[in-house]
């Protein structure tokens, strides 16, 4: 029996300010070294079910496991388990590439000597080494980013949770980070993606799950889901189900 | 541990690239001191050295006019500058206006018969009570014309009643010496010799000024004694702009998501902060007593003397500056934005300084806002180092300053967990 990643069960939550739940029985499995992609429109609430799965935001009702551990406790040591590479650049613009990280890395909980070497094998991958004692506020926007997912990574964690990682950036850049993601994978980190371009998530994810409405409408393997709804690629599977409206006035 | 220390190295960095806050933390307060002790120092000196400056116009050509001037004189307050007699009121008046003197007296033409006049009534009035027979005056004392004493409204309502006090003094002498000659004369028929009159008017009985102090030193406070520790702990609160903007900062960039994703909580970061920012508080008040004691006096302005228990002076400083550190973290913590924070952390300050006793004394303040002192921190610390800098205090005079800013500060601490938790921040 596979292991699970993330278990979500008969998860149920709303905003303060909302009268109707966003989600209601919410159930999904994401098995461990999966490559899984979250998809929906504005407003269907993948950045919520992933601030949830990630324990920024609390549920009412329900549960959800990331690796068997209840993340509802609040437990901080489940935290270890799982990184976040959020849409915003979460990092200290003033200080440079090395800081960060040696910031991040010890309250990841590693050690000095363990955080210099991460350093260096990440700098170094991601393209960053001759910038690394350069302010990461005079970066590019790319280069940012692999800041953004460098400062994810350092922990080594079983679980990456990744909000749009390559929102803003330049070919070459995404092409690289697609590409460093998949080799991540291959290591054995689960990965739980959402996005909307479409064209580069069809080239990492494996399983999908196309949410709306505080509902998951399908899930399942990819190339399954395109051959049994007769769609060509991502793109049109999303607006065949989805719709062609406009969806974020109800944001 | 290993994760506080990073905490606090990152934030020291930050701090340190922070070119206009460093400024602002540390420039600002000490221009503050320069400035205020400046003026005051010459507020004071205009009172004591260069004297304030009169226009005095005697229309009286008798002796007691004369008399008059040279007790005025002799009194040291005024620098003096006499006037033609036959000067109108209304060139007088526009010579002070523009500024020539900030006062201006005007001795009238009967002043000294008006006085003679007095005195013989008086006399005469004490002789009949006291069965002996007066000469025989019919006027009525009292009703001799006023002196007048003009005034420029910018000089200070204290200045003028100290003005107008020795005026009174220098008349009292006047008439007290006319008084005694014609009692003198009623009596023996022959005039008051000079030695006699000098002795009993000149003779009086001499003032010591002594500052009261704990420990029966008797140094003399000046405005640098008074203007440091107050603006010491103004600029330790005013690390609100500086720390506030932080909290705010990280709050609304993505570090502060990341933050709570890791597993580390975020009590570590604000105890890094909180030990951050109090070395800066503890950096800037030695920093503003160093400037004190050393470069003041070559600004010839009073030096600094620092207070002989510097255990206490340290306690002092420690809690009022993780006060104004608990106090940035809690506006940081409720503000939405850095303009927030930026705004209403600095006129905060300015007015618990004002509350405080800072800009006013406590004693001078009306009796409503007495007790709203007790609500501003500064108030404690001021008190606290008023007791160390000008009473000659010792650690154990100031514990009942240091208890209520103690609580105070673990009251704003709280305050701030609560947003924090409200927030679902912690």
């Amino acid at each position: 029996m596979s292991v699970m990643a993330v278990s979500i069960e008969n998860l149920a939550f709303s905003y303060p300010h909302q009268s109707n739940m966003l989600f209601s029985h919410l159930n999904l499995q994401i098995t461990s070294g999966e490559r899984f992609g979250l998809f929906g429109p504005n407003g269907a609430g993948k950045t919520t079910l992933m601030n949830l799965m990630t324990g920024l935001l609390s549920y009412h009702k329900g549960s959800i496991r990331l690796l068997g551990n209840e993340i509802k406790t609040r437990n901080k040591s489940v935290n270890k388990l799982f990184g976040f590479v959020p849409q915003d650049l979460s990092f200290y613009h003033e200080l440079t590439p090395v800081e960060n990280l040696e910031f991040f890395g010890a309250w990841s909980g590693l050690h000095k000597k363990e955080i210099k070497k991460r350093i260096n094998e990440l700098l170094e991958i991601l393209g960053l080494s001759d910038v690394r004692n350069k302010q990461v506020q005079k970066f590019s926007g790319g280069m940012k980013r692999r800041v953004n997912l460098a400062i994810g990574i350092i922990h080594h964690p079983s679980i990456l949770f990744l909000d749009e990682p390559t929102v803003g950036v330049d070919v070459q850049t995404r092409h690289a980070i697609i590409n460093y993601l998949k080799e991540l994978n291959k290591s054995g980190t689960t990965l739980i993606y959402t996005s909307h371009q479409l064209s580069e998530a069809e080239g990492l994810c494996k399983k999908i799950a196309l949410i709306d409405e505080g509902k998951i409408i399908v899930y399942g393997e990819l190339n399954d889901l395109l051959s049994a709804h007769r769609e060509e690629d991502l793109e049109g599977l999303f607006l065949k189900l989805t719709g062609k409206n406009y969806r974020d006035l109800n944001v | 541990m290993y994760k506080l220390w990073a905490a606090i190295i990152k934030d020291v960095r930050i701090l340190c690239r922070d070119r206009f806050g460093i400024i602002l933390m540390f420039g600002m307060p000490v221009i503050l001191a320069i400035v205020i002790t400046s003026i005051q120092s010459s507020s004071f000196l205009l009172a004591s050295d260069d004297k304030v400056p009169l226009l005095l116009c005697n229309r009286d050509t008798g002796e007691a006019g004369r008399q008059l001037i040279l007790a005025i004189d002799k009194i040291g307050m005024f620098k003096m500058q006499q006037v033609l007699k036959d000067e109108s009121d209304k060139i007088i008046t526009g010579r002070v206006y523009s500024k020539d003197a900030l006062l201006a007296i005007i001795i009238p033409a009967d002043f000294s018969s008006e006085i003679t006049m007095k005195s013989k009534t008086v006399v005469s009035k004490a002789l009949n009570n006291l069965g002996l027979e007066g000469d025989t005056i019919h006027a009525t004392a009292g009703a001799a014309s006023p002196i007048i004493l003009y005034y420029h409204p910018v000089l200070q309502e204290s200045f003028r009643h100290s003005a107008e006090g020795a005026l009174r003094s220098a008349i009292q002498l006047v008439e007290n010496k006319q008084l005694l000659k014609n009692l003198y004369f009623s009596l023996s028929e022959k005039a008051l010799p000079d030695t006699l009159e000098n002795d009993i008017v000149n003779n009086q009985t001499a003032v010591n000024e002594i500052p009261v102090s704990k420990d029966g030193s008797r140094r003399i406070p000046n405005a640098t004694q008074h203007n440091i520790p107050a603006w010491t702990i103004f600029a330790m609160f005013f690390v609100v702009v500086s720390l506030g903007s932080s909290v705010v900062r990280e709050k609304l960039n993505g570090s502060f998501i990341r933050l709570k994703t890791l597993p580390t909580n975020y009590l570590v970061a604000l105890l890094s902060k909180q030990i951050t920012y109090l070395c800066v508080t503890m950096l800037q008040a030695a920093v503003i007593f160093a400037i004190g004691v050393w470069i003041f006096p070559l600004m010839k302005l009073p030096p600094l003397n620092l207070p002989a228990d510097i255990a206490g002076l340290f306690l002092v400083t420690f809690i009022c500056g993780w006060c104004a550190v608990s106090y940035a973290i809690c506006v940081g913590v409720f503000a939405q934005t850095q303009e927030q924070v930026n705004g209403f952390g600095a006129v905060s300050i300015v007015i618990l300084a004002a509350i405080g006793g800072l800009m006013v004394p406590a004693f001078a303040m009306p009796d409503s806002f007495k007790t709203m002192l007790n609500i501003s921190p500064l108030h404690w610390g001021l008190e606290a180092y008023y007791s160390l800098f000008l009473e000659g205090g010792k650690l154990q005079d100031v514990w009942m300053n240091v208890i209520p800013l103690f609580f105070i500060t673990v009251l704003i601490q709280l305050t701030a967990i609560i947003g924090l938790k409200r927030k679902h921040l912690i």
